[in-house]
């Protein structure tokens, strides 16, 4: 009996992903066509060694290691909306909680690969693995991360898989499994991102990295980082699916948003006075990062990039007026992805690298190589994303469970408002 | 320094192979991957053996290779004298050719930065690419920065996967079969010692120095990390590190930590002496001194 259920629920879920426009297929082709390219990229790489990134002695973490620790803080990001949907019961975000959830099962998935292809030896992986392998924990931070990134990849996919099963098999869902999960998942949400910026934050050799706000700093980043790409997700939903989102959900997210981008400035203006004010060695590095050293601008344009980008959708989201206008709050969330990306990855991991422990500077700037195989990477996450949605969708929405197949595609060139739906071909 | 898992591992060699009963124990060190320090002795040898052998075939040379182990009652020490080093850099290819390090692209395990006297010992202006047509240059003095093989090494602390750690004479080593490539011990080391294979090694089968230690100079993979070892195929038999040979200046000096009549105890004891970055408390073994 469960087992036919299960297969039903599988060859259901196979027709849903199966079924879409021409807006879907597109996108899915334009998404396999990166990741295609992304595996020729990396088959180069894998055949001529890491040289074919920019990467060298003197800056040996790049492009792969800073969209990881992007998106780290994307993963973490669930958390801000599972707290006040589950703690407080808050209304409205309660009901899109489960696609922070998807969002955090992705980026996870992501994380992963970007530290997949950055190592020397993919070959030897299951070295991490006991009992095959050695991982050597406690000690190594690397050893964290693996660990907890993993554990909190497993809960979010439990709970995920588990909430759209039920819904699909029309039962109500096992509330203490939900339950015990959700609440653990919270303090693992700040766990992946706070083990993370040990990771840096542990080496006394870079000094960058080696100072105590980095964790809060990291935390207060994600917290704007994550919800910037769910607002998008959210208005596509609504927009393309008949899913009601409530605008109050939407601007309560860019709220919170504000605040966690006040502390991520603060925390960042306390370092910056810190380093300048002190006036030591150390101050190199940020001097790298926003003045450039020694002929050295690099980064500069990128720098000062990300602190308009963060003060500006600072601004947007802490007006209530622009916060609740869509056009300046989608200027505001797409301000805010790019401002901590850029902050979060070549912007962490470059000024803590350069100049190198023995003073030397040397200008990084990733290969075709490097961007190919990380929008590979983005690509496979945003598939992985998107089918899921298309799945979860429908069962949310009621049109897709163990008596109904999904609802056939719309008549084509469909006059309604949900009928061209580009990512998350829903309920179509 | 992390503890040694050896007891751990053969914990679980013994109920996996309770488990798995006699065949599958049997069959067990052979499809299950371990560092060579791991393995049972005999085991061991025949691994050693057979790399030794593919490694002759690779370059069609003879070759010996060895995991001599550390002798008890040695822990090597170093001392480098700045008032006489004229960063000639003998040094550096001195090494390069002892250790079987890439030709093309290069790959050193010296770096020889050039100082301004009146600045002193300041790694911010340090000039490692200096070419004046002779050394050394007015007003300008050298420090040659190698594995200062730290005794709180924090190399060896971040390695997610044990692949390298600090033997009983003081000399931190890598496993390069063990290694994985995460580079994350060389974001870890305040010296810049720790170098990456980022491409397949050029190494010559001319330019091969046949005479191997497992955890030393023998030819590395690519993907892997790779560092100085003081020599270890050569110190662990008495002799000085290639690099301590090849100083025309006597500017290097080696020797035995714990007995109280080697010169490097005697440089200690008697000279001023310092660290690079101390602050760190990275505790190296590996002093620079003022001789004169």
């Amino acid at each position: 009996m469960r087992f036919r259920l299960f297969a039903r629920f599988f060859v259901g879920s196979a027709r849903v992903v199966t079924r879409g426009n021409a807006l879907y297929w597109g996108w899915l082709a334009f998404l396999l066509l990166l990741v295609a390219s992304g595996v020729l990229a990396y088959a180069d790489q894998l055949d001529a060694g890491l040289s074919v990134t920019a990467m060298r002695d003197p800056v040996s973490w790049g492009f792969y290691i800073g969209n990881f620790t992007f998106l780290v803080g994307v993963a973490a990001a669930a958390v801000v909306l599972v707290i006040p949907a589950y703690i407080y019961k808050w209304g409205p975000i309660r009901e899109i909680a489960i696609f922070g959830e998807l969002l955090a099962v992705s980026a996870i998935v992501m994380c992963l690969l970007f530290v997949f292809v950055d190592i020397g030896r993919p070959d030897r992986f299951w070295h991490l693995l006991p009992p095959f392998g050695i991982l050597n924990f406690p000690s190594s931070l690397l050893a964290w991360d693996v660990l907890v990134l993993n554990l909190y990849f497993v809960v979010n996919f439990i709970v995920v898989t588990h909430l759209v099963y039920c819904g699909f098999a029309r039962r109500d869902y096992n509330h203490r499994l939900v339950w015990t999960l959700v609440l653990l998942s919270i303090p693992m949400a700040v766990s992946i991102h706070t083990v993370t910026a040990f990771l840096y934050n542990g080496l006394a050799a870079r000094p960058y990295w080696n100072a105590s706000i980095l964790a809060p700093q990291f935390l207060a980043s994600a917290f704007c980082s994550g919800p910037a790409i769910l607002l998008f997700v959210l208005q596509l939903l609504r927009r393309f699916t008949s899913f009601r989102i409530r605008d109050e959900a939407i601007w309560k997210i860019a709220e919170l948003m504000a605040y966690a981008m006040f502390l991520n400035l603060f925390l960042h203006g306390a370092e910056i006075f810190k380093e300048y004010y002190s006036d030591t060695h150390h101050l190199l590095h940020t001097r790298y990062l926003y003045e450039g050293v020694g002929g050295h601008h690099a980064l500069q344009p990128y720098a000062w990039a990300a602190v308009v980008l963060n003060v500006a959708a600072f601004v947007l989201f802490i007006i209530p007026r622009t916060r609740r206008n869509f056009v300046t709050l989608n200027l505001g969330a797409a301000a805010t992805y790019l401002g901590v990306y850029i902050e979060k990855g070549m912007g962490l991991i470059l000024p803590g690298l350069t100049p190198d422990t023995l003073g030397e500077i040397y200008s990084y700037s990733p290969t075709w190589t490097e961007i190919r195989v990380a929008a590979g990477i983005f690509a496979i996450g945003f598939l992985v994303f998107t089918l899921m949605l298309k799945v979860a969708v429908p069962i949310a929405l009621g049109r897709f469970h163990v008596d109904a197949d999904p609802a056939p595609e719309p008549r084509a060139g469909g006059s309604e408002a949900e009928a061209v739906p580009p990512v998350t071909a829903a309920g179509t | 320094m992390c503890g040694d898992p050896t007891d751990r591992r053969s914990f679980l060699r013994q109920v996996a192979g309770a488990a798995a009963g006699g065949v599958a124990a049997g069959l067990l060190p052979s499809c299950v991957g371990e560092r060579l320090r791991d393995l049972p002795r005999d085991e061991a040898r025949r691994r050693l053996a057979r790399l030794e052998a593919e490694t002759r075939a690779r370059f069609g040379r003879e070759v010996t290779l060895s995991a001599q182990e550390a002798q008890p009652g040695v822990v090597f020490g170093y001392a480098l004298d700045l008032s006489r080093c004229i960063g000639c850099r003998r040094c550096v290819y001195a090494c390069v050719e002892e250790n079987n390090q890439s030709r093309e692209p290069q790959i050193h395990w010296i770096k020889v930065l050039a100082m301004d006297k009146r600045r002193g010992i300041d790694l911010v202006h340090a000039d490692a690419y200096y070419n004046p047509p002779a050394v050394p240059e007015d007003g300008r003095f050298y420090v040659p920065v190698q594995c200062q093989q730290c005794d709180n090494a924090p190399c060896t602390k971040v390695c997610p996967v044990r692949a390298t750690w600090q033997e009983p004479d003081g000399i931190v080593v890598v496993d390069y079969d063990w290694c994985i490539g995460c580079r994350y011990c060389m974001a870890a080391c305040p010296y810049g010692a720790r170098h990456f294979n980022w491409s397949e090694p050029g190494l010559r089968a001319a330019e091969l120095n046949p005479a191997l230690h497992y955890l030393g100079n023998r030819p590395r993979p690519m993907g892997v990390v790779e560092k100085c070892t003081f020599c270890i195929q050569r110190t662990r038999q008495g002799r000085y590190p290639a690099c301590v040979e090849a100083c025309p200046v006597g500017a290097r000096k080696f020797g035995n930590l714990l007995d109280p009549g080697s010169e490097v105890r005697y440089v200690i004891e008697h000279k001023r002496v310092l660290i690079l970055k101390e602050e760190l408390n990275t505790m190296p073994k590996f002093f620079y001194f003022y001789g004169t």
